[in-house]
């Protein structure tokens, strides 16, 4: 039930809108949050509660490499010595 | 989506988690527990941590009284609009399906907008509004756009999530737990920032986490992270999705519809301040008053069931006597085997520790 679905809005029709969840289209409820067509969103229990911002998602990625790579260098010190 | 190396991710944890002794990270929610035991992560640990389910199944924690009040309601002819998930799990005596096919008036519904849909056709409806945080913005927003047919009464099963996650903590003394993974969709709604508290007033680190595989060994590999460096804090990892003061136009909504009340817990008991109740103001919705009810008795156990431990995180699956042997998905004796983000069902699905954890030397590190 907490299952979130990422879909893509396709049309927006007053306070609910259509989603592509890969192929499929559903009408959902989007009171919650102010979506346009082409935003990627999370769908829950048929209602948007979020947009998914794809560039965060590279930040993070690359926030993450980094902490690795400093703990690789970290141990390559240790190693070394 | 992330894009990370995952070998190279897995070897940082094993590295991580040496000389760190035992250590347990609970994950909150039923969902990721299902990507947990879906893509095997259990097996990628290293001997010294361990993954345990946490309470995030808001259909396993509705009391058995919930359940059995729709029933009554259901058989004397008025509509019951439920969620999918809601409907196998077992009240006292028998679940919604059961007595569906026995005549009760029973419908599923994706969402709330479809209930409403529905009673337009002006039959004296009810709908069984449960979950956490997640869901209720759905719910209070229509209510205060006045878009809900006042033949549509609601019974407010709703319950939040910090304030299990502190009687955890609290109450549950016997278990010891390290890190905890936060929910991802939950913290859309009340934000990141909700979740502050396991750092500042418990020193656990905590990680909002999203659901594939990626995001929870991210989660991991963080957790460890902070342990082992002594820089416990929160991380929010799903940043694509949550924000760390979540979506506040959701969560007015649900401040101006709802009051926030001490409610009971499947198996558990009364946790302060851990449900919604309707205000005053929205009275004429409110199905408890329409038709009398008090959610009280009922029985939330079956005898030998352990999902109220299972959800506390302080037994597995297969240290229930009942799982697999008397109940299994197909037949349920608890709710935790009903639900696909309940601990017992996921277990069944998708096999369990003994069998999914492979030599960790497999893994090059």
């Amino acid at each position: 039930m907490c299952l979130g679905i990422p879909g893509k809005v396709v049309k927006v029709e007053g306070d609910v809108a259509i989603v592509d969840f890969g192929g499929v289209k559903r009408r959902v409820d989007a009171l919650l949050v102010n979506v346009r067509p082409g935003d990627h969103v999370i769908v829950h229990a048929g209602a948007i509660i979020a947009k998914i911002d794809e560039k965060l998602a590279r930040e993070m990625e690359e926030a993450i490499s980094m902490l690795m790579e400093e703990l690789e260098e970290v141990r390559r010190e240790i190693n070394k010595s | 989506m992330l894009k990370v190396d995952i070998n190279r991710l897995v070897r940082n944890i094993h590295k991580l988690a040496k000389g760190l002794g035992d250590v347990r990270i609970m994950g909150f929610c039923g969902t990721h527990e299902y990507v947990i035991s879906y893509y095997g992560i259990r097996s990628l640990m290293p001997e010294n941590v361990e993954l345990i389910a946490g309470p995030g199944c808001p259909v396993c924690v509705v009391p058995a009284a919930y359940i059995d009040e729709c029933i009554k309601l259901a058989l004397d002819g008025i509509r019951v609009f439920t969620y999918g998930d809601m409907y196998r799990v077992p009240g006292t005596e028998m679940s919604l399906s059961r007595a569906k096919a026995e005549g009760a008036d029973v419908k599923i519904v994706y969402s709330f907008l479809d209930a409403i849909r529905l009673a337009k056709d002006g039959k004296e409806s009810v709908f069984f509004g449960v979950g956490f945080e997640t869901t209720q913005p759905s719910v209070a927003s229509r209510l205060v756009h006045k878009d809900v047919p006042r033949n549509l009464k609601i019974i407010s099963a709703y319950r939040l999530t910090p304030p299990i996650m502190r009687y955890i903590l609290d109450e549950v003394r016997d278990i010891a737990i390290d890190g905890i993974i936060a929910p991802g969709h939950v913290s859309t709604i009340i934000g990141s920032n909700a979740w502050k508290f396991l750092a500042e007033d418990y020193g656990l680190p905590v990680v909002v986490a999203g659901f594939e595989p990626e995001d929870v060994l991210i989660a991991i590999f963080e957790i460890l992270r902070q342990i082992k460096f002594n820089d416990v804090k929160l991380f929010n990892e799903y940043s694509r999705v949550v924000r760390s003061e979540g979506n506040i136009k959701a969560w007015r909504y649900v401040g101006k519809v709802f009051d926030v009340v001490s409610a009971g817990w499947r198996g558990i008991g009364i946790v302060k301040e851990s449900g919604l109740e309707l205000k005053n103001s929205y009275a004429e919705y409110d199905a408890r008053l329409e038709y009398g009810l008090d959610f009280k008795g009922g029985r939330d156990v079956a005898p030998g069931c352990r999902c109220a431990d299972i959800i506390l995180g302080r037994a597995k699956p297969t240290e229930c006597p009942l799982f697999m042997r008397v109940c299994n998905p197909s037949s349920p004796k608890g709710p935790c085997m009903v639900s696909s983000e309940g601990t017992c069902a996921i277990w069944a699905r998708y096999g369990n520790l003994n069998k999914i954890r492979v030599k960790t030397k497999d893994f090059k590190t």
